[in-house]
């Protein structure tokens, strides 16, 4: 194989990490980088989906049916990863449900979902209460 | 019964849980009394287990019967016992202490489901302690996290919601990176079994895989554990929550975090990992002196006394991480005497500021001037927690510095005891500041002499006995530095 | 050598903490509360003294109390020098204590129930200090002792106190967590365990350098000593009542820095290993240049309580040098230092409190004619001066002749130019006082009739300046006392 048949199959033979990866990427940067409340929860569900999807790429045998008794089922997906995922998604989509429970609270308390503006108004209030005490 | 006492350890707080809600029907006094039973059921049955672990060794427990590694297993040896008995402990005595803590900081209507939510908290933490699959701990953790979140949020201060925010947005990230981490040893080994990772993984070591997996590992869990530079979630967190949260929180939350990562670094991967390939130590001792230090000078730097315990956990979680990386007996032993001393100390001074709050509901340190004549009991217990996290002697603050010095001194690292007194000094500096306020500086303008204004005799007891047991294990350390000793010996073999 | 098992000595400590209860409960009642701060006061000076007969046998007592972890025990062992530093301390709390109703009361303090608790720590502290058998009980009870005399420091609470106090405690607390404690840590680690044996415990253990090292952070943590540059806390510290000041500053306190100085030049590091590796001289040095420069600064002092804070810090450096020289007489003069200096001090200090409760001064230069108005008062000064001067037949003389012996001995002839220096010096800052009481005339204004503060506090500074004399003719007993300890620490020789 040539150099360049080395490159490709890394490229291509692994392409499932490859959308994982970017994927997670994408989640990651929204999560951080975005001021937007719901932008940084849609940006935290790609990156925990992304996560599901290695799990379930890694479960994928080459050749494989179904995880069922089944008389063809000589070779078989390994069933654990998708029994492993069905639980995170639990968990993941409590997650995403608490966040959105907050966002509405939050949306009410502030009237904005921004997360700079939050901080300004807390900023703000906070130096009022200084004044206040006389300090 | 007794056999299924390591599961029904946590089942009897996952049940209680539910069952909370439906008595608070009747009324907020039966909610929170089912909690406080469930919580002391736990605990009982948590020290069960660890008299159990000491006199005979290991217990296992097969969920369902299925034998691992296919099944889920509990396993308890000193160190997760150990570390069972304190949360649940804490647990008990904040539960006893939250009934007049939440009727002063709640709407009254979010009591009741505070009480649920608090014993999922609870059984969250004492799962990821008992659990030896770590797929489970991953789901235990996120259980943890979630009540966490919602305990956070429902302080009445409007910044709770976006300290929660901030958190959630934080341990989602760690809780992530765990689950990757996890994904990329099953991925290599197809086990999930700690024991049975911790015989797979040494032939793989060099593997990219597992370095991956542990570095995601490690990155995670320092998240969770607030270790500097990935603390800023954790000083509004607990600032802005009720006393209850940020009690519970900074007393057991980070301290099972770390106990997760003594797991993960010295169970699942083994002491040879770190030694012979990453040396993720020298990074950690680097991060935790930073953060012993950092976390100190920040704390003078507060004035609302609540953010100063805050970030006082950060420097007192390097203590801890510190122990770990030095990756020696007395190290190890150090830490885990800190875990349990930071339990005690950070949890009863939390615990005085919720009685301040109760009674005078401030929280700034410049009001404190004459709390010493209003509330004499609860600043007592506040001074002794304050003295021992300078480390004075006789508080359960000296023994385990004395252990982490020794240690720094035997792994040849000399330069850490100077920077464990250093912060010991800045702590002193920090905490003077309020002692003297409490007790010694007059007041500007002659109060009339109110007397006496204690907190409520429900809140007093527990927050005394955390105090006390400050001394008593300061005094008497000799238990708790056997059980550790052997956690230690157990955690270092080869 | 003969050891014996006895709770003794944790009697002797406990017995001030449980009059803290007491104290504590009966603070509405003054006269009760006093009451038992005095029968404290007693039963621990009884328990002390009961312990003498044995001890002067040669006697050991020895009892661990409970062990805190492996190798850390709260312990304690009673030997000829523990004696030296309980016995003073025990005896002049009792005269203390009475100085203290009659300076309270006639200045009207508030928090006097606060007062007479930290007051019963302290001693216990001091009692602690005195009677450890290991540098962990030392540093317990030693830490114990800057927390507890804190709030007497602070006591009137203005900004000024608070300000003086928390100097006080930074020094003290600042420097044993940072320099002590970690000599503790390495000692430990090293020698591996922390017990006080005659000869040391770290000979052999660790390179000259770390030992060095080590003998640096022991010196430097033990800022009760006020070595210099480690003794701004005690002028600091003189915001405190006098009676505080008094037995605190002058006793208790410093006494628990120099003794435990002693203690760990001759029970940690040991006579020999100091002579190899010139140590001994060093410390003498340092301790010597504190002398000059203190007696320097206390010239300048015009605040009374001032002049005789820097005149403590010198005559500490006394009880340093002469230790640090490490020869028979020597130790001998720095062991009965401890007990003189303490009446002597105490006594001066009993004056100032006593001036400023009759005569409402603080400064030297008003005490113009003083000693018309309160002859007693006077007396009891100049004898106190000319024992700090070291005037025949004032107990001060005799530590003064045994230092300049243990010189000779350890052929360090600039010491006794040191000794000389500095005597000249003391003279010149307390006999101007003297000279002003009875000789300068009473200022305008004010009539030379007597006019003494209240017996209270006139009889126990009596009582201590009869002291001075006691102890020049009672030496042979001090000696008797300090030849136990040399013959233990040097083995004989």
């Amino acid at each position: 194989m040539s150099d360049y048949g080395v490159i490709t199959e890394f490229i291509l033979g692994k392409y499932h990490y490859w959308i994982c990866i970017a994927l997670m990427v994408v989640g990651f940067y929204a999560m951080i980088a975005k001021e937007n409340l719901l932008k940084k929860i849609i940006g935290m569900n790609i990156f925990q989906t992304a996560v599901f999807l290695f799990y379930i790429s890694i479960s994928k045998v080459h050749g494989g049916t179904a995880p069922i008794t089944w008389e063809h089922a000589v070779i078989y997906d390994n069933p654990l990863p998708h029994v492993l995922i069905l639980t995170a998604i639990v968990v993941s989509v409590s997650v995403t449900a608490v966040a959105l429970a907050l966002v509405i609270e939050i949306y009410r308390t502030y009237d904005t979902i921004e997360e700079n503006e939050i901080l300004e108004l807390n900023r703000v209030e906070e130096e009022k209460n200084l004044e206040l005490a006389g300090r | 019964m007794i056999a299924h006492f390591p599961i029904l350890v946590i089942v009897v707080l996952l049940v209680a849980a539910a069952i909370v809600p439906l008595v608070g029907r009747i009324n907020r006094t039966a909610s929170w009394l089912t909690a406080c039973a469930g919580c002391l059921a736990s605990f009982l049955m948590a020290v069960s287990i660890l008299s159990t672990v000491l006199d005979s060794g290991r217990i296992s427990y097969w969920l369902g019967n299925w034998a691992p590694p296919f099944g889920i297993e509990y396993a308890y040896d000193p160190l997760n016992a150990f570390v069972l008995v304190l949360v649940s402990f804490v647990a008990f005595m904040v539960a006893v202490y939250a009934r007049d803590s939440l009727e002063k900081e709640l709407d009254p209507h979010r009591i009741t489901p505070f009480y649920a939510v608090y014993m999922l908290f609870v059984a969250g933490l004492m799962g990821m302690v008992a659990t030896a699959d770590l797929f489970n701990l991953y789901v235990f953790l996120e259980i943890t996290s979630i009540a966490g979140y919602v305990l956070i949020a429902v302080g009445r201060k409007r910044e709770s919601l976006m300290a929660s925010f901030t958190y959630l947005v934080m341990g989602t990230i760690a809780a992530t990176f765990v689950l990757l981490g996890i994904g990329y040893l099953y991925m290599v080994t197809g086990t999930l079994n700690m024991a049975d990772l911790a015989r797979l993984l040494p032939d793989l070591y060099h593997s990219k895989v597992v370095l991956t997996a542990f570095a995601f590992f490690t990155v995670g869990l320092t998240i969770k554990i607030a270790l500097f530079p990935l603390h800023n979630w954790l000083p509004n967190a607990y600032a802005f929550a009720p006393s209850v949260t940020s009690t519970i929180m900074a007393a057991t939350a980070t301290k099972v975090g770390a106990y997760a990562l003594i797991r993960v670094m010295f169970t699942v991967f083994q002491p040879e990992f770190e030694i012979t390939v990453v040396h993720v130590t020298q990074v950690l001792l680097f991060l935790a002196t930073i953060a012993i230090l950092a976390g100190s000078i920040l704390a003078v730097a507060q004035t609302d006394i609540k953010k100063m315990l805050a970030y006082s956990s950060i420097g007192q979680i390097g203590y801890i991480v510190l122990g770990v990386a030095l990756m020696n007996h007395l190290g190890m032993i150090g830490s885990i005497m800190h875990i349990l001393n930071h339990a005690l100390m950070k949890g009863g001074l939390f615990l005085v500021v919720g009685a301040i709050v109760y009674r005078h509901g401030f929280t700034h340190i410049q009001d404190f001037v004459g709390l010493g004549r209003k509330m004499p009991f609860t600043m007592a217990a506040f001074t002794i927690g304050a003295l021992s996290m300078i480390g004075v002697p006789l508080t359960v603050g000296f023994v385990s510095k004395w252990y982490l010095a020794l240690a720094s001194l035997d792994a040849g690292m000399w330069y850490f005891v100077p920077v464990l007194l250093i912060s010991s000094l800045i702590t002193a500096v920090y905490f003077w500041r309020v002692i003297d306020n409490i007790y010694f500086k007059k007041t500007e303008k002659e109060e009339p002499a109110t007397g006496i204004q204690e907190a409520p005799i429900g809140m007093l007891v527990p927050t005394f006995v955390l105090a006390l047991l400050c001394i008593v294990f300061g005094i008497f350390a000799s238990f708790p530095i056997s059980v550790a000793e052997q956690a230690a010996t157990l955690l270092l073999m080869r | 050598m003969e050891i014996i098992q006895s709770a003794a000595p944790l009697y002797a400590v406990l017995v001030s903490l449980l009059a803290v209860v007491l104290i504590g409960v009966s603070g509405r009642n003054p006269n009760l509360r006093e009451s038992w701060t005095i029968i404290a006061a007693l039963i621990k000076f009884s328990i002390v003294v009961s312990m003498l007969p044995k001890i002067l046998d040669g006697t050991i007592i020895e009892y661990t109390a409970f062990s805190v972890m492996p190798g850390l025990d709260i312990a304690f062992r009673v030997d000829p020098l523990a004696m030296f530093f309980a016995l003073t301390a025990s005896l002049l709390w009792i005269v203390t204590a009475f100085y203290c109703i009659g300076y309270m009361r006639a200045g009207k303090e508030k928090n006097q129930t606060r007062f007479y608790m930290c007051f019963a720590v302290a001693l216990s502290a001091a009692m602690g200090i005195a009677f450890s058998a290991n540098l962990f009980t030392l540093f317990v009870f030693y830490e114990v002792l800057s927390l507890c005399t804190y709030p007497l420091v602070v006591h009137k609470q203005t900004p000024e106190a608070i300000k003086g106090a928390r100097t006080y405690l930074f020094y003290l607390l600042g420097s044993s967590i940072a320099f002590q404690l970690a000599a503790i840590i390495l000692t430990y680690h090293y020698a591996g365990t922390l017990e006080f044996v005659a000869g040391g415990i770290l000979a052999g253990t660790a390179s000259n350098g770390v030992i060095t090292l080590i003998f640096i952070l022991f010196i430097a943590g033990i800022a009760k000593a006020g070595i210099m540059p480690l003794h701004i806390w005690l002028p600091a510290a003189m915001v405190a009542p006098t009676p505080v000041s008094a037995l605190l500053h002058a006793v208790a306190v410093v006494k628990a820095g120099v003794f435990t100085v002693v203690k760990v030049v001759l029970f940690v590091f040991g006579v020999d290993l100091l002579k190899e590796i010139g140590l001994g001289m060093a410390l003498a040095y340092v301790a010597s240049f504190t002398i000059i420069v203190a007696s320097i600064m206390a010239m300048r002092q015009d605040n009374l309580k001032a002049r005789l804070a820097y005149s403590t810090v010198s005559q500490l450096s006394y009880i340093v040098v002469a230790v640090a020289l490490l020869s028979a007489s020597g130790i001998t003069a720095s062991l009965i230092h401890i007990m003189i200096h303490a009446y002597g001090k105490i006594t001066l200090f009993f004056v100032a409190g006593a001036i400023y409760i009759a005569a409402h001064k603080t400064k030297v230069s008003e005490l113009d004619g003083i000693g018309r108005q309160m002859p007693f008062t006077m007396i009891a000064f100049t004898i106190g001066a000319f024992s700090m001067i070291g005037v025949p037949p004032f107990a001060g003389f005799i530590s003064k002749w045994y230092m300049a012996l243990g010189a000779i001995e350890a052929n360090m002839y600039p010491i006794i130019g040191v000794i000389i220096l500095s005597s000249i010096l003391n003279a010149c800052y307390f006999m101007p006082i003297v000279y002003a009481a009875f000789f300068k005339p009473v200022p305008l204004g004010e009539s030379a009739k007597m006019h003494e503060a209240p017996a209270h506090m006139v009889v126990p500074l009596c009582f201590t300046a009869f002291g001075v004399l006691v102890l020049f003719f009672a030496s042979p007993f001090l000696l008797n006392l300090a030849r136990m300890v040399v013959t233990s620490v040097t083995g004989g020789s």
